[in-house]
């Protein structure tokens, strides 16, 4: 407590000034950033494809992903590092050491939250729990049900983060097990429909925790066009409201730019989803402006 | 500072902590993550020596392949798939035999489950992985003759390479109906049983394989598919996959 009162008196001394006439423009319209990084479907692409690969010659690689977050984060301390699931599964890297190695070079890269992937079942629930211990991060699902597995306790609906007095909600959501991962694997998980959780997370976090910024964290995939009744990161922006960013994965989508859809009430939500394996970082800047609210409310208050 | 002044900035930090912040701009883009960035030096040196206690097993040479086999090369049946079920019959049968006494009628695998492709030049460990990253095993799944039958029914629909064994032929005509259908040279007999080796993901259902789950009885090999394939890659000093005619649909 003593420091919020230390920073009060401060942000008052700044006030003050302002009703001294000489600055109280500028600290109305303080504009905050939050810079929201993101991975997905990176399948235990730790190295860089080589220069013989017919695709993806040359690009992607963890050490120079690590580069990059790192100099966006000196220029933005206020920067979150997001991933949505399919860690694993893909290269020797995830055979030899069962995800060992992705889960701690994530610690180092200082992911923050994740969420889970069909993939992320391959060597079992047990498989996946038995990683836990080398992720720094947190995993986030909001539809998967693990209270009768190894998993419970170990993975939260949602995840708050404050930044620069920004609050943060992020949820995940996973795409549907049955059909897709082998019952033995998952075990006594427990599926719940995308879009109804999305709802009740969406308004938990923007009405009753006061959000700022809700993010969702999706592995149920971008669009399926020949599966019209399938749901996806498409149908859930629109299907809801009070989500402002969904950072999607499975379907191995590569968007140029992120998909800015209308949501249930007639305001965007932006959908992004960068590919699969690494070999792309995604990057979205939220400005803040709290300005106005204070500017005009102030100034009344002050004639 | 009078009384005043004070009562004027208390309303005014009522109202700050009221006012929440508000999205006012939004930007993104995608960055590249190619040669151009420096990779992290911590990181690179964490990552070392898991890569070379990897790469000294990945790099072992077992076979050479004289061509490229992809997944894609066929309608009904490819060099690759081929390839694939027969060496599962290859490397599983003589071991089902020995336990059981019985023999393994035919494989069936799905066309999602070849990974990668087998590119022209040596075949190292490596490509063992490419091709088959899970850790599914295979299994003998007991088969009366009707769920045979619903197996080639749902092969004629699914208008996919999935791989078959030599042992199986399917023929289709041009409208995608069943023509023939044996196994060793017979036709399915509704009252007999078939011993159907598959991997343990298609045995619970996976890619909609439901005639899977009516079996007689199940046997596990605790033998992964990948390993089959390594096996079976170092037995052999060259592959040599071909397209052949065991499913095929007829022209006219």
């Amino acid at each position: 407590m003593k420091r919020r009162q230390f920073i009060q008196k401060s942000t008052a001394a700044a006030v003050l000034a302002g009703v001294g006439g000489l600055s109280l423009q500028s600290f109305g319209s303080k504009t905050k950033k939050i810079t929201i990084l993101h991975t997905n479907d990176v399948h235990s692409h730790i190295d860089p494809f080589g220069p013989e690969d017919g695709r993806n010659a040359n690009k992607g690689g963890v050490a120079r992903r690590a580069t990059l977050v790192e100099s966006i984060r000196q220029e933005n301390p206020n920067t979150l590092l997001l991933d949505a699931g399919d860690i694993f599964q893909g290269t020797p890297y995830f055979n030899y050491y069962g995800g060992e190695l992705e889960f701690k070079l994530m610690s180092m890269l200082k992911y923050d939250v994740a969420t889970i992937g069909n993939h992320d079942f391959d060597n079992g629930i047990d498989g996946l729990y038995a990683q836990i211990p080398h992720a720094d991060f947190e995993f986030v699902s909001a539809n998967y049900d693990f209270s009768n597995t190894v998993m419970d306790t170990h993975v939260k609906p949602y995840k708050i983060i404050i930044k620069d007095g920004i609050k943060i909600g992020v949820f995940g959501l996973g795409i549907k097990l049955e059909g897709l991962v082998d019952k033995n694997m998952y075990k006594e998980t427990v599926y719940h429909d995308p879009i109804e959780k999305a709802q009740d997370m969406s308004r938990l976090l923007k009405e009753e925790k006061k959000c700022d910024l809700v993010i969702c964290l999706s592995h149920i995939g971008y669009d399926y066009k020949n599966k019209p009744n399938k749901v996806s990161d498409i149908k859930l922006a629109r299907a809801t409201k009070d989500i402002d960013l969904i950072i999607g994965g499975h379907t191995h989508t590569f968007l140029s730019k992120p998909t800015i859809e209308t949501n249930s009430i007639g305001k965007n939500v932006l959908v992004n989803q960068v590919g699969c394996y690494g070999l792309y970082l995604g990057k979205i800047d939220f400005y803040f402006n709290s300005g106005k609210q204070i500017k005009s409310e102030g100034t009344s208050v002050m004639v | 500072m009078t009384i005043k002044h004070t009562l004027k900035l208390c309303f005014l930090l009522l109202i700050f902590s009221c006012a929440s912040p508000k999205i006012s701009k939004t930007e993104g883009e995608r960055l590249n993550i190619d040669e151009k960035l420096e990779p992290n030096e911590a990181v690179e040196a964490f990552i070392k020596p898991y890569r070379e206690h990897v790469n000294k097993d990945m790099n072992n040479i077992i076979s050479y392949a004289p061509e490229t086999y992809t997944k894609s090369d066929g309608d009904y049946n490819t060099a690759i798939g081929n390839f694939m079920a027969d060496a599962v019959y290859m490397e599983g049968n003589p071991i089902f035999n020995k336990r059981t006494g019985n023999n393994i009628d035919f494989v069936l695998l799905n066309h999602g489950g070849i990974r990668s492709i087998i590119s022209k030049g040596d075949i190292t460990t490596k490509t063992a992985f490419e091709i088959m990253p899970f850790e599914n095993s295979v299994v003998i799944v007991e088969l009366k003759g009707e769920q045979v039958n619903e197996m080639m029914q749902y092969l004629a629909k699914a208008k996919r390479a999935h791989p078959v064994s030599n042992q199986l032929q399917l023929t289709l005509d041009k409208d995608g109906n069943i023509v023939s259908a044996t196994i060793k040279g017979e036709p399915i007999d509704a009252s007999k049983t078939y011993f159907v080796a598959t991997n343990d993901y298609l045995f619970n259902g996976g890619d909609g394989m439901v005639f899977f789950s009516k079996n007689e009885s199940l046997h596990v090999l605790n033998y992964k598919i990948r390993d089959v394939l390594l096996d079976n890659f170092k037995k052999k000093d060259t592959i040599n996959p071909k397209q052949d005619k065991r499913f095929i649909q007829l022209n006219d």
